[in-house]
């Protein structure tokens, strides 16, 4: 594909800050971190669903860490959200973790596109 | 089912949740309201693993004593007074017996105060080691997702190992008469969905309920964990209501909570079972209000609980410093590698003796290696110099000579040769004392969900 237009068609994809409500992440217990997105709006949600836009491998690549690492990703319709639950690399706490909470570690997923 | 049609129909079973965690508060005049609508209980949930593991080893609890004491005596009072049961789990906040012991105090406390007589019953979540011990032999313990393998080692270093009771010793306390339950570590949704069980309720709406009316108001728009919510329980469904004019429950703010800290919200598991939400669906009934059906309570083969345990795993100092100087800032990784090599030749200690972590604010200090921005881009760095040691002494000794080796630590390209660090505070070191990690994070299979230690009291 030429430069220009693989720049063009990248610029035709969308950031999912243009679609979500809520974009968090949390602790689900202290082995686990769960990740939540919430779409504004059904559409999206669907799109998201069956595109499966958000796999493993990608939140494994903008996390850099192992798919393995991945517990599951499940969408949730009465919220029109998508959850994914992965392995904490410190458990909540321990030595050398930086959220014991683990509320601010949301950030990568601004960088989905679509 | 006949039995079931013939019998008389369930009149709605009003819970009023005060707040999200015991100690964090609720407006009076939402209380008020909640009153008014003549509950059939009050509840709250006192606890949570999310502030880390220090609370359950240290046996300490973190929330504020008068802030409890302030809660409950609202709380009892009210309840004695219009005979309504009130039901408090994870009491100080982790729910071993120091923590619950610590919250009876203040119950005593405040029953002394106000000359207040009731029959209080008391719920213990403390499991003993030799109790984990024969259950990992007769294989009856596994694992959560990512945790390690238990070992009789690893039992033998936790402290207050923990389990989340269900809703059945609080059933038994409740049966007996008992106006006010302080119990131990408990499956969040069992305060509230205990006593509508044991009536009849449908277990899958009551402990749905449950775990929504856990969190208080959070799950209300705006969401506040210090304000009261109130949930109504029928046959077939339940309903949500704010108490104070400036929130109201929507379907979507409802259904959101049920996402919150959790790995899936499809299938919530507990005590003896799951809740099963794929059938669930959350209505808007208008005034605020939410009505919620289909939530299912699917009881497993065996009755697993969810134990909890820490283990000390070393003694922590920490100084806290700023960094300004743009030629060091661009050089940060390698000085930091450099100090930390300087101090543990200094100290002779070997990375298994005493860990150093340095977290490097304005660059990855909230997400460590997990940052995927590589190359810090602030004018200045916030650095918490962090020393773990054996003892406290062996802590301070490392976290002070890794300090002044960074204070002085003369890097490539250095204009400012009389010291390296902003210290905001003198002293500059302080020590934080023992250091926990959670080492008990699995299930063990019970036969008698009763099996908890229960006491009664009368004060």
């Amino acid at each position: 594909m030429p430069v220009n237009e693989k720049k063009r068609h990248k610029n035709r994809k969308r950031n999912i800050l243009q679609v979500a409500r809520v974009i968090r992440s949390k602790n689900s217990g202290p082995f686990e971190l769960t990740l939540d997105i919430m779409f504004k709006d059904r559409r999206h949600f669907e799109l998201f669903r069956e595109k499966k836009i958000i796999t493993a491998r990608k939140i494994a690549a903008l996390y850099r860490i192992s798919e393995t690492d991945i517990l599951k990703i499940v969408y949730f319709e009465p919220s029109q959200a998508v959850k994914i639950t992965m392995r904490r690399k410190i458990p909540s706490g321990a030595p050398g973790d930086t959220d014991t909470y683990g509320a601010q570690q949301h950030v990568p997923l601004f960088d989905i596109k679509f | 089912m006949p039995a079931q049609k013939t019998r008389k129909k369930l009149p709605p079973f009003k819970i009023l949740s005060t707040t999200a965690i015991l100690g964090y508060g609720f407006p009076e005049s939402s209380f008020r309201n909640g009153l008014k609508k003549k509950p059939d209980l009050i509840a709250a949930d006192a606890g949570s693993t999310d502030p880390g593991p220090y609370y359950l080893g240290a046996g300490k609890s973190f929330t504020n004593r008068l802030a409890v004491k302030r809660d409950l005596r609202l709380m009892i009072k009210a309840g004695l007074e219009k005979g309504i049961p009130v039901v408090i789990g994870t009491a100080g906040g982790s729910g071993a017996r120091p923590h619950v012991d610590w919250c009876l105090d203040i119950v005593k406390e405040i029953a002394a105060e106000e000359n207040l007589h009731f029959r209080l019953g008391v719920a213990y979540g403390d499991i003993e080691k030799a109790t984990v011990i024969r259950a990992l032999k007769e294989n009856r313990i596994k694992p959560l997702a990512f945790v390690p393998e238990l070992s009789p080692q690893t039992v033998e270093q936790s402290e207050n190992i923990v389990a989340q009771m269900g809703v059945e010793p609080f059933i038994k306390l409740l049966k007996e008469g008992c106006q006010v339950v302080v119990a131990g570590r408990s499956y969040d949704p069992a305060v509230f969905a205990a006593l509508p069980i044991s009536l009849g309720y449908d277990p899958g709406l009551a402990l749905h309920l449950g775990k929504i009316l856990e969190c208080a108001a959070i799950a209300a728009t705006p969401g506040s964990g210090s304000d009261c919510a109130l949930g109504i329980l029928e046959e077939d469904s339940f309903i949500l209501e704010a108490l104070s004019p400036e929130r109201k429950f929507s379907p979507q703010s409802a259904a959101a909570h049920t996402l919150y800290e959790k790995s899936d919200p499809y299938e919530l598991p507990g005590p003896g079972g799951l809740i099963n939400l794929r059938g669930c669906s959350f209505e808007d009934i208008g005034q605020g209000r939410v009505r919620v059906r289909g939530s299912r309570f699917v009881p497993s083969e065996d009755y697993w609980i969810k134990l909890e345990g820490v283990r000390l795993t070393g003694y922590r100092s920490i100084s806290v410093a700023g960094v300004r100087d743009p030629i060091m800032i661009s050089k940060i990784d390698s000085i930091l590698r450099a100090v930390e090599k300087r101090a543990r030749d200094i100290m002779k200690i070997a990375p298994e003796e005493g860990r150093i972590f340095f977290h490097v604010y304005g660059k990855n200090g909230v997400m460590g290696e997990l940052e995927p921005v590589k190359k810090a881009s602030s004018h200045e760095l916030g650095i918490v110099i962090e020393a773990i040691g054996r003892s406290q002494e062996e802590a301070d000794s490392l976290l002070a000579v890794t300090r002044s080796a960074l204070l002085h630590h003369g890097y490539e390209g250095r204009l400012a040769t009389a010291g390296n660090l902003a210290f905001p505070f003198s002293p500059s070191d302080v020590a934080m004392g023992k250091v926990f990690e959670f080492s008990i994070y699995h299930l063990m299979k019970i036969d008698d969900p009763y099996f908890f230690r229960t006491e009664i009291r009368e004060l």
